[in-house]
Protein backbone atom coordinates (compact mmCIF):
# COMPACT_ATOMS: atom_id res chain seq x y z
CA UNK A 1 0.00 0.00 0.00
CA UNK A 2 3.07 2.61 0.94
CA UNK A 3 4.26 1.47 -2.37
CA UNK A 4 0.79 2.34 -4.07
CA UNK A 5 1.31 5.75 -2.24
CA UNK A 6 4.47 5.96 -3.86
CA UNK A 7 4.02 5.57 -7.41
CA UNK A 8 0.67 7.70 -6.84
CA UNK A 9 3.06 10.71 -5.71
CA UNK A 10 1.02 10.96 -1.96
CA UNK A 11 2.42 11.54 1.04
CA UNK A 12 0.42 9.24 3.10
CA UNK A 13 0.99 8.89 6.89
CA UNK A 14 0.65 5.78 8.60
CA UNK A 15 -2.44 6.52 10.43
CA UNK A 16 -3.82 7.42 6.79
CA UNK A 17 -2.52 3.95 5.17
CA UNK A 18 -4.43 2.41 8.14
CA UNK A 19 -7.09 4.21 7.63
CA UNK A 20 -6.94 3.36 3.92
CA UNK A 21 -6.01 -0.13 3.23
CA UNK A 22 -8.46 -2.01 4.54
CA UNK A 23 -11.11 -0.05 2.04
CA UNK A 24 -8.77 -0.69 -0.96
CA UNK A 25 -8.85 -3.70 -0.11
CA UNK A 26 -12.08 -4.36 -0.16
CA UNK A 27 -12.89 -2.43 -3.40
CA UNK A 28 -9.94 -4.47 -4.62
CA UNK A 29 -11.98 -7.84 -3.82
CA UNK A 30 -14.92 -6.11 -5.44
CA UNK A 31 -13.54 -5.07 -8.81
CA UNK A 32 -11.53 -8.87 -8.77
CA UNK A 33 -14.83 -10.03 -9.94
CA UNK A 34 -14.27 -9.08 -13.60
CA UNK A 35 -11.52 -12.24 -13.61
CA UNK A 36 -14.84 -14.35 -13.28
CA UNK A 37 -16.11 -12.83 -16.80
CA UNK A 38 -14.30 -15.39 -18.16
CA UNK A 39 -11.56 -15.52 -20.84
CA UNK A 40 -12.57 -12.83 -23.16
CA UNK A 41 -9.42 -12.83 -25.93
CA UNK A 42 -11.55 -12.74 -29.14
CA UNK A 43 -13.19 -9.88 -27.71
CA UNK A 44 -11.74 -6.32 -28.75
CA UNK A 45 -11.12 -3.83 -25.83
CA UNK A 46 -13.01 -0.42 -25.68
CA UNK A 47 -10.91 2.95 -24.61
CA UNK A 48 -13.86 5.31 -26.01
CA UNK A 49 -17.64 4.97 -26.37
CA UNK A 50 -17.57 6.20 -29.55
CA UNK A 51 -14.80 5.54 -32.40
CA UNK A 52 -12.16 7.97 -31.86
CA UNK A 53 -10.71 9.47 -35.37
CA UNK A 54 -7.85 11.87 -35.68
CA UNK A 55 -8.91 15.68 -35.75
CA UNK A 56 -7.22 18.12 -37.66
CA UNK A 57 -7.77 21.67 -38.35
CA UNK A 58 -6.73 24.62 -40.65
CA UNK A 59 -2.61 25.56 -40.12
CA UNK A 60 -3.67 28.76 -38.86
CA UNK A 61 -2.70 31.01 -36.05
CA UNK A 62 -5.80 31.68 -33.17
CA UNK A 63 -5.52 33.39 -29.93
CA UNK A 64 -4.29 31.52 -27.42
CA UNK A 65 -3.64 32.42 -23.23
CA UNK A 66 -1.45 35.22 -22.48
CA UNK A 67 2.10 34.46 -20.60
CA UNK A 68 0.03 36.48 -17.86
CA UNK A 69 -3.27 34.81 -18.05
CA UNK A 70 -1.40 31.24 -18.33
CA UNK A 71 0.93 32.05 -15.13
CA UNK A 72 -2.45 33.88 -12.96
CA UNK A 73 -2.68 30.63 -11.04
CA UNK A 74 0.99 29.34 -10.50
CA UNK A 75 2.26 29.19 -6.97
CA UNK A 76 4.56 31.12 -7.73
CA UNK A 77 6.32 32.94 -11.16
CA UNK A 78 9.14 34.73 -11.79
CA UNK A 79 10.28 36.35 -15.08
CA UNK A 80 7.03 35.33 -16.98
CA UNK A 81 7.78 31.58 -15.93
CA UNK A 82 6.61 28.92 -13.68
CA UNK A 83 9.09 29.36 -10.64
CA UNK A 84 9.56 25.28 -8.95
CA UNK A 85 11.57 23.80 -6.19
CA UNK A 86 14.43 22.35 -7.25
CA UNK A 87 13.83 19.19 -9.84
CA UNK A 88 16.87 17.27 -8.81
CA UNK A 89 15.93 14.35 -6.46
CA UNK A 90 17.18 13.44 -3.25
CA UNK A 91 18.28 10.03 -4.78
CA UNK A 92 21.40 11.70 -6.98
CA UNK B 1 -44.11 38.38 -6.83
CA UNK B 2 -40.61 36.71 -6.57
CA UNK B 3 -41.96 33.80 -4.69
CA UNK B 4 -43.96 33.53 -7.74
CA UNK B 5 -41.13 34.15 -10.39
CA UNK B 6 -38.95 31.36 -8.53
CA UNK B 7 -41.36 28.49 -9.02
CA UNK B 8 -41.74 28.99 -13.15
CA UNK B 9 -40.06 26.33 -15.02
CA UNK B 10 -37.54 28.15 -17.46
CA UNK B 11 -39.58 27.82 -19.93
CA UNK B 12 -42.47 29.88 -18.35
CA UNK B 13 -39.65 32.42 -17.62
CA UNK B 14 -38.15 32.76 -20.98
CA UNK B 15 -42.13 33.58 -22.14
CA UNK B 16 -42.63 35.99 -19.28
CA UNK B 17 -39.12 37.62 -20.32
CA UNK B 18 -40.84 37.85 -23.98
CA UNK B 19 -44.10 39.35 -23.02
CA UNK B 20 -42.23 41.96 -20.68
CA UNK B 21 -44.42 40.57 -17.95
CA UNK B 22 -40.63 40.59 -16.20
CA UNK B 23 -37.22 41.45 -16.48
CA UNK B 24 -33.93 39.08 -16.01
CA UNK B 25 -32.95 41.78 -13.43
CA UNK B 26 -36.15 40.82 -10.97
CA UNK B 27 -35.61 37.41 -11.56
CA UNK B 28 -32.31 37.08 -11.56
CA UNK B 29 -32.56 39.11 -8.01
CA UNK B 30 -35.19 36.49 -6.78
CA UNK B 31 -33.28 33.82 -7.10
CA UNK B 32 -30.18 35.51 -5.02
CA UNK B 33 -32.57 36.13 -2.47
CA UNK B 34 -33.64 32.90 -2.50
CA UNK B 35 -30.41 31.79 -2.29
CA UNK B 36 -29.75 33.89 0.73
CA UNK B 37 -32.80 32.98 2.29
CA UNK B 38 -32.29 29.18 2.05
CA UNK B 39 -28.59 28.30 1.13
CA UNK B 40 -27.32 28.34 4.34
CA UNK B 41 -29.04 25.16 4.90
CA UNK B 42 -29.16 23.26 1.87
CA UNK B 43 -25.46 24.72 0.85
CA UNK B 44 -25.97 23.76 -2.78
CA UNK B 45 -23.66 26.82 -3.50
CA UNK B 46 -19.80 27.00 -3.35
CA UNK B 47 -19.60 30.49 -4.76
CA UNK B 48 -22.43 32.80 -5.73
CA UNK B 49 -21.64 36.67 -7.43
CA UNK B 50 -24.54 38.47 -6.95
CA UNK B 51 -22.87 40.74 -8.44
CA UNK B 52 -22.09 39.62 -12.26
CA UNK B 53 -25.09 37.87 -11.96
CA UNK B 54 -27.13 40.78 -12.26
CA UNK B 55 -24.51 42.81 -14.48
CA UNK B 56 -25.09 40.09 -16.92
CA UNK B 57 -29.08 40.27 -16.28
CA UNK B 58 -29.14 44.50 -17.04
CA UNK B 59 -26.91 43.75 -20.42
CA UNK B 60 -29.62 40.99 -20.74
CA UNK B 61 -33.03 43.52 -20.00
CA UNK B 62 -30.85 46.42 -22.34
CA UNK B 63 -30.43 43.74 -25.65
CA UNK B 64 -34.14 42.81 -24.90
CA UNK B 65 -35.35 46.37 -24.55
CA UNK B 66 -33.37 46.58 -27.92
CA UNK B 67 -34.80 43.90 -29.24
CA UNK B 68 -31.73 42.06 -29.80
CA UNK B 69 -32.43 38.96 -27.17
CA UNK B 70 -29.51 36.35 -28.59
CA UNK B 71 -31.99 33.17 -27.31
CA UNK B 72 -34.77 31.97 -26.21
CA UNK B 73 -33.17 31.66 -22.77
CA UNK B 74 -31.71 35.05 -22.76
CA UNK B 75 -31.82 36.66 -19.27
CA UNK B 76 -33.23 33.48 -17.31
CA UNK B 77 -30.39 32.65 -14.43
CA UNK B 78 -28.63 29.59 -14.36
CA UNK B 79 -26.12 27.71 -12.05
CA UNK B 80 -23.25 25.84 -13.03
CA UNK B 81 -21.41 22.75 -11.24
CA UNK B 82 -18.32 23.47 -9.83
CA UNK B 83 -16.33 21.42 -12.68
CA UNK B 84 -16.74 23.83 -15.51
CA UNK B 85 -14.06 26.35 -16.23
CA UNK B 86 -15.89 29.91 -15.90
CA UNK B 87 -13.22 32.62 -16.36
CA UNK B 88 -13.41 34.64 -13.83
CA UNK B 89 -15.23 32.93 -11.11
CA UNK B 90 -13.69 30.32 -8.70
CA UNK B 91 -13.44 26.78 -10.09
CA UNK B 92 -12.54 24.53 -6.87
CA UNK B 93 -14.02 20.86 -8.07
CA UNK B 94 -14.51 20.56 -4.53
CA UNK B 95 -11.62 19.87 -4.05
CA UNK B 96 -8.40 21.71 -2.00
CA UNK B 97 -6.19 21.62 -4.03
CA UNK B 98 -7.83 24.15 -6.43
CA UNK B 99 -9.13 26.40 -3.53
CA UNK B 100 -9.24 29.90 -5.27
CA UNK B 101 -8.46 28.96 -8.31
CA UNK B 102 -10.31 31.03 -11.20
CA UNK B 103 -9.48 29.98 -14.52
CA UNK B 104 -8.01 31.99 -17.26
CA UNK B 105 -10.85 30.66 -19.94
CA UNK B 106 -14.41 29.30 -20.03
CA UNK B 107 -15.50 26.02 -20.55
CA UNK B 108 -17.22 25.52 -24.17
CA UNK B 109 -20.78 24.70 -22.43
CA UNK B 110 -19.82 28.13 -20.30
CA UNK B 111 -18.75 30.01 -22.85
CA UNK B 112 -22.49 29.00 -24.75
CA UNK B 113 -24.89 30.28 -22.25
CA UNK B 114 -22.63 33.53 -21.38
CA UNK B 115 -23.48 34.04 -25.43
CA UNK B 116 -26.53 33.42 -25.38
CA UNK B 117 -27.03 35.78 -22.20
CA UNK B 118 -28.36 33.86 -19.40
CA UNK B 119 -26.74 35.21 -15.87
CA UNK B 120 -24.53 33.00 -13.84
CA UNK B 121 -25.82 32.95 -10.55
CA UNK B 122 -22.98 30.64 -9.02
CA UNK B 123 -20.78 27.73 -9.01
CA UNK B 124 -22.63 24.80 -7.32
CA UNK B 125 -21.28 21.97 -5.09
CA UNK B 126 -19.73 18.81 -5.68
CA UNK B 127 -18.45 15.29 -4.93
CA UNK B 128 -14.56 16.25 -4.74
CA UNK B 129 -13.42 15.83 -8.78
CA UNK B 130 -16.83 14.24 -9.08
CA UNK B 131 -15.99 11.24 -7.20
CA UNK B 132 -19.09 10.14 -5.12
CA UNK B 133 -22.72 9.65 -4.99
CA UNK B 134 -23.70 11.96 -2.02
CA UNK B 135 -21.95 15.19 -2.26
CA UNK B 136 -20.53 14.29 0.95
CA UNK B 137 -16.93 13.81 -0.59
CA UNK B 138 -16.69 17.85 -1.41
CA UNK B 139 -13.88 19.24 0.62
CA UNK B 140 -16.62 22.44 1.42
CA UNK B 141 -19.20 20.55 3.45
CA UNK B 142 -21.77 18.14 1.59
CA UNK B 143 -25.30 19.92 0.52
CA UNK B 144 -27.97 18.97 1.82
CA UNK B 145 -31.24 17.17 0.38
CA UNK B 146 -34.17 19.73 0.22
CA UNK B 147 -36.44 16.97 1.13
CA UNK B 148 -34.93 16.22 4.57
CA UNK B 149 -32.12 18.06 5.08
CA UNK B 150 -30.41 15.41 7.51
CA UNK B 151 -29.94 12.99 3.71
CA UNK B 152 -28.34 13.49 1.01
CA UNK B 153 -28.47 14.73 -2.12
CA UNK B 154 -26.76 12.78 -4.89
CA UNK B 155 -24.01 13.08 -6.40
CA UNK B 156 -21.82 14.10 -7.71
CA UNK B 157 -23.77 16.39 -8.53
CA UNK B 158 -25.94 17.23 -5.19
CA UNK B 159 -25.20 21.16 -5.45
CA UNK B 160 -26.77 21.67 -9.24
CA UNK B 161 -29.52 19.17 -8.57
CA UNK B 162 -30.41 20.78 -4.93
CA UNK B 163 -30.13 24.04 -6.03
CA UNK B 164 -32.83 23.61 -8.73
CA UNK B 165 -35.08 21.43 -6.22
CA UNK B 166 -34.64 24.19 -3.78
CA UNK B 167 -35.80 27.22 -6.24
CA UNK B 168 -32.61 28.53 -6.02
CA UNK B 169 -32.08 28.26 -10.35
CA UNK B 170 -34.50 27.22 -12.42
CA UNK B 171 -31.49 26.06 -14.35
CA UNK B 172 -28.55 24.24 -13.55
CA UNK B 173 -25.63 22.80 -15.85
CA UNK B 174 -24.30 19.10 -14.37
CA UNK B 175 -21.71 16.34 -15.47
CA UNK B 176 -22.53 12.86 -15.90
CA UNK B 177 -19.47 10.17 -15.01
CA UNK B 178 -21.34 7.58 -13.78
CA UNK B 179 -24.82 8.68 -12.62
CA UNK B 180 -23.75 12.22 -11.41
CA UNK B 181 -26.62 14.33 -13.03
CA UNK B 182 -29.02 11.52 -12.93
CA UNK B 183 -28.63 9.93 -9.75
CA UNK B 184 -29.05 13.72 -7.76
CA UNK B 185 -31.91 13.90 -10.12
CA UNK B 186 -33.43 10.79 -8.74
CA UNK B 187 -33.29 11.73 -4.96
CA UNK B 188 -34.46 15.48 -5.31
CA UNK B 189 -37.23 14.86 -7.19
CA UNK B 190 -36.21 16.72 -10.13
CA UNK B 191 -35.24 15.68 -14.17
CA UNK B 192 -31.47 15.33 -14.87
CA UNK B 193 -30.02 14.32 -18.45
CA UNK B 194 -26.70 12.48 -19.36
CA UNK B 195 -26.55 12.93 -23.52
CA UNK B 196 -24.89 10.81 -25.53
CA UNK B 197 -20.86 11.05 -24.93
CA UNK B 198 -19.26 13.63 -27.58
CA UNK B 199 -22.82 15.06 -27.56
CA UNK B 200 -21.75 18.23 -25.62
CA UNK B 201 -18.66 19.62 -25.43
CA UNK B 202 -15.92 18.27 -23.23
CA UNK B 203 -13.65 21.48 -23.48
CA UNK B 204 -12.93 23.40 -20.24
CA UNK B 205 -14.63 20.11 -17.87
CA UNK B 206 -12.16 19.26 -15.47
CA UNK B 207 -11.62 15.48 -16.47
CA UNK B 208 -12.65 13.04 -13.98
CA UNK B 209 -12.65 9.91 -16.46
CA UNK B 210 -12.04 11.36 -20.57
CA UNK B 211 -14.26 8.45 -21.79
CA UNK B 212 -17.14 8.10 -19.28
CA UNK B 213 -17.76 12.30 -18.61
CA UNK B 214 -20.34 14.20 -20.17
CA UNK B 215 -22.24 17.66 -19.45
CA UNK B 216 -26.27 17.91 -19.28
CA UNK B 217 -28.86 19.19 -18.25
CA UNK B 218 -30.45 19.71 -14.34
CA UNK B 219 -33.05 21.27 -14.29
CA UNK B 220 -37.33 20.65 -12.97
CA UNK B 221 -39.10 19.79 -16.00
CA UNK B 222 -38.38 17.81 -19.33
CA UNK B 223 -38.80 20.55 -21.38
CA UNK B 224 -36.68 22.93 -19.52
CA UNK B 225 -33.86 20.38 -20.18
CA UNK B 226 -34.61 20.02 -23.32
CA UNK B 227 -34.53 24.00 -24.36
CA UNK B 228 -30.80 23.40 -22.29
CA UNK B 229 -29.63 20.50 -24.00
CA UNK B 230 -30.10 22.23 -27.30
CA UNK B 231 -28.52 25.28 -26.72
CA UNK B 232 -25.15 23.41 -24.80
CA UNK B 233 -25.41 20.69 -27.34
CA UNK B 234 -23.60 20.54 -30.40
CA UNK B 235 -19.83 19.98 -32.27
CA UNK B 236 -17.19 21.96 -30.80
CA UNK B 237 -14.05 21.68 -32.70
CA UNK B 238 -11.77 22.16 -28.87
CA UNK B 239 -13.21 18.59 -28.19
CA UNK B 240 -12.10 16.00 -30.11
CA UNK B 241 -14.42 13.46 -29.24
CA UNK B 242 -17.32 15.94 -29.96
CA UNK B 243 -19.52 14.15 -32.56
CA UNK B 244 -19.75 16.30 -35.59
CA UNK B 245 -23.86 16.04 -36.09
CA UNK B 246 -26.54 18.39 -35.58
CA UNK B 247 -28.06 19.19 -32.41
CA UNK B 248 -31.25 17.32 -32.40
CA UNK B 249 -34.65 18.18 -32.01
CA UNK B 250 -35.21 17.99 -28.33
CA UNK B 251 -37.79 20.56 -27.48
CA UNK B 252 -40.30 19.31 -30.39
CA UNK B 253 -39.84 15.60 -28.89
CA UNK B 254 -40.56 16.68 -25.47
CA UNK B 255 -43.49 18.97 -26.38
CA UNK B 256 -44.70 16.32 -28.30
CA UNK B 257 -44.11 13.43 -25.42
CA UNK B 258 -46.57 15.87 -23.51
CA UNK B 259 -49.62 14.65 -25.49
CA UNK B 260 -49.08 11.42 -23.80
CA UNK B 261 -49.53 9.22 -27.30
CA UNK B 262 -46.36 6.72 -26.86
CA UNK B 263 -47.98 4.15 -29.50
CA UNK B 264 -45.76 1.97 -30.91
CA UNK B 265 -43.59 2.75 -28.93
CA UNK B 266 -41.29 -0.35 -27.91
CA UNK B 267 -39.80 -0.45 -23.76
CA UNK B 268 -37.66 -2.59 -22.77
CA UNK B 269 -37.52 -3.62 -18.46
CA UNK B 270 -33.68 -4.35 -17.78
CA UNK B 271 -34.37 -7.43 -15.67
CA UNK B 272 -30.48 -6.65 -13.97
CA UNK B 273 -31.37 -3.91 -12.51
CA UNK B 274 -33.60 -5.06 -9.62
CA UNK B 275 -33.78 -7.57 -7.20
CA UNK B 276 -32.07 -7.27 -3.69
CA UNK B 277 -31.16 -4.34 -2.58
CA UNK B 278 -33.51 -2.64 -4.54
CA UNK B 279 -35.77 -0.32 -1.74
CA UNK B 280 -39.30 -1.89 -2.42
CA UNK B 281 -41.31 1.88 -2.75
CA UNK B 282 -38.22 2.60 -5.26
CA UNK B 283 -39.76 -0.48 -7.06
CA UNK B 284 -43.46 0.00 -6.35
CA UNK B 285 -43.08 3.84 -8.16
CA UNK B 286 -41.07 1.85 -10.82
CA UNK B 287 -43.68 -0.79 -12.00
CA UNK B 288 -46.40 2.07 -11.58
CA UNK B 289 -44.65 3.91 -14.17
CA UNK B 290 -43.87 0.98 -16.73
CA UNK B 291 -47.52 0.61 -16.28
CA UNK B 292 -48.39 4.02 -16.89
CA UNK B 293 -46.38 3.63 -20.48
CA UNK B 294 -48.52 1.02 -20.76
CA UNK B 295 -51.39 2.81 -20.69
CA UNK B 296 -49.75 5.27 -23.24
CA UNK B 297 -49.65 2.95 -25.94
CA UNK B 298 -46.41 1.55 -25.43
CA UNK B 299 -45.61 -1.75 -26.01
CA UNK B 300 -43.45 -3.33 -23.04
CA UNK B 301 -41.47 -6.07 -23.03
CA UNK B 302 -38.49 -7.41 -20.20
CA UNK B 303 -35.10 -7.83 -21.57
CA UNK B 304 -31.94 -9.16 -20.39
CA UNK B 305 -28.76 -7.17 -20.31
CA UNK B 306 -26.30 -10.17 -18.84
CA UNK B 307 -23.01 -8.49 -18.58
CA UNK B 308 -24.30 -5.53 -16.72
CA UNK B 309 -23.90 -7.55 -13.42
CA UNK B 310 -20.66 -6.57 -14.19
CA UNK B 311 -20.93 -3.02 -14.96
CA UNK B 312 -19.84 -1.68 -11.54
CA UNK B 313 -16.59 -3.84 -11.70
CA UNK B 314 -15.70 -2.70 -14.95
CA UNK B 315 -16.46 0.97 -14.42
CA UNK B 316 -14.62 1.06 -11.16
CA UNK B 317 -11.15 -0.20 -13.13
CA UNK B 318 -11.78 2.19 -15.80
CA UNK B 319 -12.70 5.32 -13.87
CA UNK B 320 -9.87 5.20 -11.02
CA UNK B 321 -7.63 3.95 -14.17
CA UNK B 322 -8.89 7.54 -16.47
CA UNK B 323 -8.57 9.70 -13.17
CA UNK B 324 -5.32 8.44 -11.80
CA UNK B 325 -3.76 9.56 -14.65
CA UNK B 326 -5.97 12.45 -14.91
CA UNK B 327 -4.74 13.83 -11.27
CA UNK B 328 -1.52 13.62 -12.26
CA UNK B 329 -1.90 17.37 -13.77
CA UNK B 330 -2.20 18.36 -9.73
CA UNK B 331 1.48 18.53 -9.43
CA UNK B 332 1.22 21.89 -7.22
CA UNK B 333 4.12 23.54 -10.19
CA UNK B 334 1.67 25.44 -12.37
CA UNK B 335 -1.93 26.07 -10.41
CA UNK B 336 -3.58 25.21 -7.60
CA UNK B 337 -2.20 24.40 -3.83
CA UNK B 338 1.26 24.18 -3.39
CA UNK B 339 2.60 22.55 -0.05
CA UNK B 340 6.53 22.91 0.97
CA UNK B 341 7.93 20.62 3.72
CA UNK B 342 10.23 22.23 5.88
CA UNK B 343 14.13 22.18 4.54
CA UNK B 344 14.89 22.02 1.03
CA UNK B 345 12.49 19.75 -0.53
CA UNK B 346 12.72 18.41 -3.82
CA UNK B 347 9.91 19.36 -6.48
CA UNK B 348 9.15 15.67 -5.93
CA UNK B 349 8.60 16.07 -2.29
CA UNK B 350 6.48 19.29 -2.91
CA UNK B 351 4.03 17.43 -4.95
CA UNK B 352 3.74 14.55 -2.58
CA UNK B 353 3.34 16.78 0.83
CA UNK B 354 0.80 18.71 -1.63
CA UNK B 355 -1.44 16.27 -3.27
CA UNK B 356 -1.55 14.53 0.67
CA UNK B 357 -2.85 17.73 1.85
CA UNK B 358 -4.71 18.64 -0.94
CA UNK B 359 -6.67 15.40 -2.25
CA UNK B 360 -9.45 14.21 -0.01
CA UNK B 361 -9.61 10.26 1.20
CA UNK B 362 -12.20 9.13 -2.13
CA UNK B 363 -9.88 10.98 -4.22
CA UNK B 364 -6.84 9.08 -2.89
CA UNK B 365 -8.53 5.71 -3.16
CA UNK B 366 -9.28 6.14 -6.37
CA UNK B 367 -6.01 7.55 -7.64
CA UNK B 368 -4.56 4.85 -5.57
CA UNK B 369 -6.80 2.28 -7.48
CA UNK B 370 -6.01 3.21 -10.69
CA UNK B 371 -2.68 3.36 -9.73
CA UNK B 372 -2.49 -0.59 -8.79
CA UNK B 373 -4.90 -1.11 -11.90
CA UNK B 374 -2.48 0.47 -14.42
CA UNK B 375 0.70 -1.25 -12.68
CA UNK B 376 2.69 -4.18 -14.51
CA UNK B 377 1.82 -7.15 -14.09
CA UNK B 378 -1.91 -6.28 -12.65
CA UNK B 379 -2.77 -4.05 -16.24
CA UNK B 380 -4.24 -7.49 -18.31
CA UNK B 381 -6.01 -8.80 -15.44
CA UNK B 382 -7.55 -5.63 -14.44
CA UNK B 383 -7.56 -2.76 -16.70
CA UNK B 384 -7.43 -4.61 -20.21
CA UNK B 385 -9.90 -6.90 -18.71
CA UNK B 386 -12.18 -4.18 -18.06
CA UNK B 387 -11.51 -2.87 -21.14
CA UNK B 388 -12.84 -6.09 -22.94
CA UNK B 389 -16.10 -6.55 -20.34
CA UNK B 390 -16.72 -2.93 -21.54
CA UNK B 391 -17.30 -4.21 -24.74
CA UNK B 392 -19.49 -6.58 -23.97
CA UNK B 393 -21.71 -4.31 -21.75
CA UNK B 394 -21.98 -2.26 -25.32
CA UNK B 395 -23.21 -5.01 -27.20
CA UNK B 396 -26.27 -5.91 -24.85
CA UNK B 397 -27.44 -2.15 -25.29
CA UNK B 398 -26.99 -3.23 -29.37
CA UNK B 399 -28.88 -6.43 -28.61
CA UNK B 400 -31.24 -4.70 -26.50
CA UNK B 401 -31.83 -2.14 -29.10
CA UNK B 402 -32.54 -3.76 -31.78
CA UNK B 403 -35.86 -5.50 -30.45
CA UNK B 404 -36.60 -2.15 -28.18
CA UNK B 405 -36.67 1.81 -28.80
CA UNK B 406 -35.62 2.69 -25.36
CA UNK B 407 -34.21 1.11 -22.26
CA UNK B 408 -36.17 1.62 -18.78
CA UNK B 409 -35.17 1.17 -14.95
CA UNK B 410 -34.95 3.02 -11.83
CA UNK B 411 -32.76 5.64 -11.65
CA UNK B 412 -31.30 4.36 -8.29
CA UNK B 413 -31.54 1.41 -6.09
CA UNK B 414 -32.40 3.63 -2.93
CA UNK B 415 -33.84 6.99 -2.28
CA UNK B 416 -31.90 9.67 -0.09
CA UNK B 417 -29.91 8.29 2.70
CA UNK B 418 -29.12 9.83 6.26
CA UNK B 419 -25.74 12.03 5.55
CA UNK B 420 -23.22 10.08 6.99
CA UNK B 421 -24.45 6.38 6.57
CA UNK B 422 -21.72 5.53 3.84
CA UNK B 423 -18.77 7.50 4.09
CA UNK B 424 -16.29 5.40 4.98
CA UNK B 425 -18.56 2.05 3.02
CA UNK B 426 -17.15 3.07 -0.29
CA UNK B 427 -18.77 -0.27 -1.53
CA UNK B 428 -22.18 0.90 -0.58
CA UNK B 429 -21.76 4.60 -1.75
CA UNK B 430 -20.42 2.77 -5.37
CA UNK B 431 -23.38 0.82 -5.19
CA UNK B 432 -26.01 3.56 -5.80
CA UNK B 433 -24.78 3.95 -9.52
CA UNK B 434 -25.61 0.62 -10.22
CA UNK B 435 -28.03 1.43 -13.09
CA UNK B 436 -26.70 4.27 -14.34
CA UNK B 437 -23.33 3.29 -15.06
CA UNK B 438 -24.18 1.10 -18.02
CA UNK B 439 -25.16 3.90 -19.65
CA UNK B 440 -21.65 6.33 -19.29
CA UNK B 441 -19.57 2.68 -20.39
CA UNK B 442 -21.35 2.55 -23.18
CA UNK B 443 -21.81 5.82 -24.12
CA UNK B 444 -25.20 5.89 -24.50
CA UNK B 445 -27.87 8.71 -23.35
CA UNK B 446 -29.95 8.74 -20.26
CA UNK B 447 -32.61 11.00 -18.27
CA UNK B 448 -34.20 10.44 -14.81
CA UNK B 449 -37.64 12.05 -13.97
CA UNK B 450 -39.46 11.99 -10.90
CA UNK B 451 -42.06 8.93 -10.42
CA UNK B 452 -43.12 9.74 -6.97
CA UNK B 453 -42.28 9.16 -3.63
CA UNK B 454 -41.46 6.31 -1.75
CA UNK B 455 -43.78 4.27 0.58
CA UNK B 456 -42.05 4.30 3.42
CA UNK B 457 -39.94 6.89 4.04
CA UNK B 458 -41.88 10.08 1.29
CA UNK B 459 -38.88 10.65 -0.65
CA UNK B 460 -38.05 11.16 -4.45
CA UNK B 461 -37.89 7.74 -7.03
CA UNK B 462 -36.03 8.18 -10.02
CA UNK B 463 -37.25 6.10 -13.41
CA UNK B 464 -34.84 5.60 -15.73
CA UNK B 465 -34.74 6.13 -19.48
CA UNK B 466 -31.82 4.92 -22.12
CA UNK B 467 -31.72 5.20 -26.07
CA UNK B 468 -29.28 4.38 -28.56
CA UNK B 469 -26.46 6.83 -28.66
CA UNK B 470 -27.55 10.07 -30.79
CA UNK B 471 -31.58 9.03 -29.74
CA UNK B 472 -31.69 11.45 -27.28
CA UNK B 473 -34.87 12.76 -28.70
CA UNK B 474 -36.62 9.51 -27.20
CA UNK B 475 -35.28 10.57 -23.74
CA UNK B 476 -37.67 13.93 -24.36
CA UNK B 477 -40.46 12.17 -25.69
CA UNK B 478 -40.84 9.69 -23.18
CA UNK B 479 -39.48 11.16 -20.33
CA UNK B 480 -42.13 14.00 -21.02
CA UNK B 481 -45.17 11.84 -21.60
CA UNK B 482 -44.17 10.40 -18.08
CA UNK B 483 -44.27 13.83 -16.59
CA UNK B 484 -47.00 14.86 -17.96
CA UNK B 485 -49.78 12.27 -17.14
CA UNK B 486 -47.55 11.82 -13.17
CA UNK B 487 -48.15 15.34 -12.83
CA UNK B 488 -51.86 15.54 -14.05
CA UNK B 489 -52.15 12.23 -11.44
CA UNK B 490 -50.67 14.47 -8.63
CA UNK B 491 -52.23 17.44 -9.42
CA UNK B 492 -49.38 19.27 -9.74
CA UNK B 493 -45.31 18.85 -9.87
CA UNK B 494 -43.82 16.91 -7.28
CA UNK B 495 -41.56 19.71 -5.86
CA UNK B 496 -44.96 21.22 -4.29
CA UNK B 497 -44.98 18.32 -1.78
CA UNK B 498 -41.16 19.44 -0.73
CA UNK B 499 -41.20 20.89 2.44
CA UNK B 500 -41.05 24.65 2.76
CA UNK B 501 -37.62 25.35 3.46
CA UNK B 502 -37.18 28.18 6.34
CA UNK B 503 -34.61 30.88 5.99
CA UNK B 504 -31.92 31.52 8.85
CA UNK B 505 -33.19 34.17 9.88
Amino acid sequence: MAHLADLARIDLDDAELDHLAPQLNVILEAVASIGAVGDLDDVPPTSHPVPLTNVFREDVVVPGLTAEQALSGAPEAEDQRFRVPRILGDEQ
Amino acid sequence: MSEQLIHKTAAELADALAAGETTSVELTQAHLDRIAAVDAGVHAFLHVDAEGALAQAAESDARRAAGEARHLLDGVPIAVKDVLATQGLPTTCGSKILEGWVPPYDATVVRRIKDAGLPILGKTNMDEFAMGSSTEHSAYGPTRNPWDQTRIPGGSGGGSAAAVAAFEAPLALGTDTGGSIRQPGAVTGTVGVKPTYGGVSRYGLVALANSLDQVGPVTRTVLDSALLHELIGGHDPLDSTSVDAPVGAYVEAARQGATGDLAGLRVGVIKELAGDGWQAGVMARFAETVELLEKLGAEVTEISCPTFVHAMATYYLILPAECSSNLAKFDAMRYGLRVVPEGDPSAEAVMRATRDAGFGDEVKRRIMIGTYALSSGYYDAYYGQAQKVRTLISRDFAAAFESVDVLVSPTSPTTAFPLGEKLDDPLAMYLQDLATIPANLAGVPGISVPAGLADEDGLPVGFQVLAPALADERLYRVGAAVEAALTSRWGGPILAKAPNLEGPR
